[in-house]
């Protein structure tokens, strides 16, 4: 197994490639492509050079939501399930954390400990997202979008209505995030840390779980339900696992989620909010795991400079909707696989042979930024 | 309705049973112990009446999107944005002109047209491809709640009835007894809002009669059931996509006038209507106008005696409606065969 630079294993091109990475350890670093080792030490020495601003605000909110869309992207990318209750997912683990925790509401907060507070939100957030799925996976392929749609407006429009556990429309705000081990992690530095982790984590653990025989099962059951069925695999349980998985990491998002903006209310879980997960995930590209993140760097960059642009363009700064509205209808029109599959193409159309059109068959394997 | 009595004997007892009891509680005064246990006679009559009302502006809209969905397999997330472009042309129109019937004709074509534009030069291009096409409407929602909420702001609009609707009207249902003289007090509803129920009941009836009784409604159900095989046999199945498409948001359209009449038309109405087509749809049958008709009644239903008697949970009890019909009918209330 850990002769996986055998020459054999090359000439059979990018296909072959795969397979074998998935035969070697994580603890090999050699197995690692150097692009991993570059992102991660510019990510982990970043607060050298960027401001508490850049690195909260910014960044950490980019992980935050890069972590929903990525729970998307597992589900859509390797269930085919498109699910828009993602954000209610997370959203339900941070009023959680609200009302378990200790907030400025204290008719509704309990004042639990953080280390029981949050356990427990990300396992009732969990638990409601495989509710959720369980519900979603009765019916098949695009039903599916309706479904958790309408699960999700309905957890918005209960939360909005609702003031004896939820505080209804003002939401439960000062919602802070603890101080242990001697750190306060409100400050910037610390939550950019603790939010770089939990997105690694998370992405570590997708990455994982997609080469795990259960990742495996699941794309098969993606790519042919009867077939998978026929061969034994219980689907259902494996679409549902698959949900259980993703709500897992949404809810743990959704945690930080409340800790950044130390606060909750129904327009954090509004269904604009899920639209926009959704159009992360899909800008990103549905095809690796980065491709939640570098949709999520990208709407909060947009969405954080944007007003100033558009000022500056002479436009309202509300029209920022419109902005990201129309990219995203270019984005599905000319390119379903998102930024992740402009990025492929130009690959390919560099390693194209320029005299006969046909790709030559590259030496090192097309994305490699697999790992 | 034989053969349903003759295998489900318990079940027939228990909807005539259930029947019974609502039209007692309808039609006659009910005792002092029920309204202390309840609540007043008077509430539930009002509670009933909105609901049935709430539940026709739901068809309206959840209708269109329903065909939609059955002919085209097009989840037209847009849906919702219609209706409330509806709304603004409507409201646009009656302050214009003064004419309210005019507003529907208005909204009817202009949100019909636009359907029209939506389906010729957006989901054409993209036959097949459902998730695209799912993600296209979500995009195209967006761009459009933006551009008016650009136009028209963040204001409440409410479309004004004309004298002849305005006012209440004395229904011949009793709400109870007059302490002082004895004499029979009878339910007053306001005159428009009947007027809504009973025009969405005639459209309701008209769409049905043009389904099952004439050739464009015979080309529309067998599209429903297959349309590969209705093209392969010679229809011009794209004129067939784009008239339902019209018709669709046409009806979405004539539903924002009404819903601007009894409601108002504001930003976020439009996610409301969408949330209430998708459960309608999914509790009814995809691709069912009786279904649709039946999700509408029942969750507009939902949502007024929820909003009555458990103000906080009223969307629960809409929730749960669409949880239990997901569990034991996956396929919707009123399946359709597949």
């Amino acid at each position: 197994m850990a002769l996986a630079d055998t020459p054999e294993t090359h000439t059979d091109g990018a296909r072959a490639a795969r397979p074998v990475a998935a035969e070697r350890r994580w603890w090999q670093l050699s197995g690692i492509p150097p692009v991993y080792f570059i992102v991660g030490a510019v990510l982990v020495f970043m607060p050298v050079v960027a401001s508490g601003f850049v690195l909260s605000q910014l960044l950490a909110w980019s992980f935050i939501l890069g972590m929903i869309a990525l729970s998307l992207m597992f589900l859509a990318g390797y269930g085919n399930m498109v699910s828009l209750a993602q954000m209610t997912i997370a959203g339900v683990a941070a009023y959680m954390v609200a009302i378990l925790g200790t907030s400025a509401v204290d008719t509704i907060s309990l004042g639990w400990p953080w280390w029981v507070a949050v356990p427990v939100a990300v396992l009732i957030a969990t638990l409601f997202g495989t509710l959720t799925g369980a519900l979603a996976v009765r019916t098949e392929g695009i039903y599916t979008i309706m479904i958790t749609l309408a699960i999700g407006a309905a957890m918005f429009y209960l939360v909005r209505q609702n003031y004896s556990l939820f505080n209804g429309f003002s939401g439960i705000n000062q919602v802070n995030a603890p101080v242990f081990w001697g750190i306060n992690w409100r400050a910037p530095l610390p939550f950019y840390y603790l939010c770089l982790a939990c997105a690694a984590a998370a992405y570590g653990v997708v990455i994982y779980v997609k080469r795990s025989p259960f990742g495996l099962a699941l794309q098969g059951v993606r790519d042919n339900p009867r077939r998978m069925a026929a061969l034994g695999f219980n689907v259902t349980a494996h679409r549902i696992a698959a949900y259980a998985l993703a709500s897992a990491i949404a809810g743990v998002a959704g945690v930080l989620l409340v800790w950044l903006n130390g606060q909750v209310s129904p327009g954090t879980i509004a269904v604009n909010q899920a639209i926009d997960i959704l159009i992360i995930a899909v800008v990103g590209g549905l095809a690796h795991p980065i491709g939640p993140f570098l949709g999520a760097l990208l709407y909060v960059v947009l969405r954080t400079f944007a007003l100033d642009v558009l000022v500056s363009l002479g436009l309202a700064g509300e029209r920022f909707q419109l902005l990201i509205g129309l990219g995203f209808l270019l984005v599905v029109f000319f390119s379903s696989d998102g930024i992740l599959g402009i990025w492929r193409r130009i690959r390919e159309r560099q390693k194209r042979d320029p005299l006969t059109g046909h790709s030559t068959s590259g030496q090192s394997g097309t994305g490699d930024t697999d790992g | 309705m034989r053969t349903f009595a003759a295998r489900h004997p318990i079940w027939s007892a228990i909807i005539v049973l259930a029947a019974a009891v609502l039209i007692w509680a309808i039609f006659a005064p009910w005792p002092e112990g029920l309204e202390d246990a309840i609540g007043r006679k008077k509430i539930f009559l009002n509670a009933l009446f909105n609901g049935i009302t709430l539940g026709a502006l739901y068809f309206l809209v959840a209708s269109g999107f329903t065909l939609i969905f059955g002919l085209m397999k097009n989840v037209n997330l847009a849906h919702g944005s219609l209706y409330m472009l509806g709304g603004y042309i409507g409201y646009e129109t009656a302050n214009a002109t003064g004419w309210w019937l005019l507003s529907f004709v208005a909204a009817f074509v202009v949100v019909a047209a636009v359907g029209v534009a939506l389906q010729v030069f957006v989901f054409r291009r993209m036959e097949g491809d459902d998730l695209k096409q799912t993600l296209v409407t979500i995009g195209i929602s967006i761009v459009i709640a933006d551009l008016m909420m650009w136009i028209w702001g963040g204001d409440f609009y409410q479309i004004l009835a004309p004298a002849w609707l305005s006012g209440p009207i004395d229904l011949p249902l009793i709400t109870g007894v007059s302490r002082r003289t004895g004499e029979y007090i009878y339910l007053t509803y306001p005159v428009v809002r009947l007027v809504i129920l009973l025009a969405a009941i005639a459209i309701g009836i008209g769409m049905w009669l043009a389904l099952t009784r004439t050739r464009i409604g015979m080309l529309v159900r067998a599209g429903v059931d297959d349309r590969d095989m209705l093209s392969a046999t010679g229809v011009r199945i794209q004129r067939v996509f784009v008239l339902v498409f019209a018709f669709g948001a046409g009806l979405a359209g004539i539903a924002g006038v009404i819903g601007g009449t009894f409601q108002s038309v504001a930003p976020g109405e439009d996610i409301r209507f969408l949330l209430a087509s998708l459960v309608v749809v999914i509790v009814g049958g995809m691709g069912s106008i009786p279904g649709a008709a039946l999700g509408a009644l029942l969750i507009g239903l939902a949502e007024q005696f929820g909003s009555v008697y458990a103000p906080t949970y009223a969307v629960v009890l809409t929730f749960l409606i669409m949880v239990l019909v997901l569990a034991f009918r996956p396929q919707g209330l009123v399946a359709v065969r597949r």
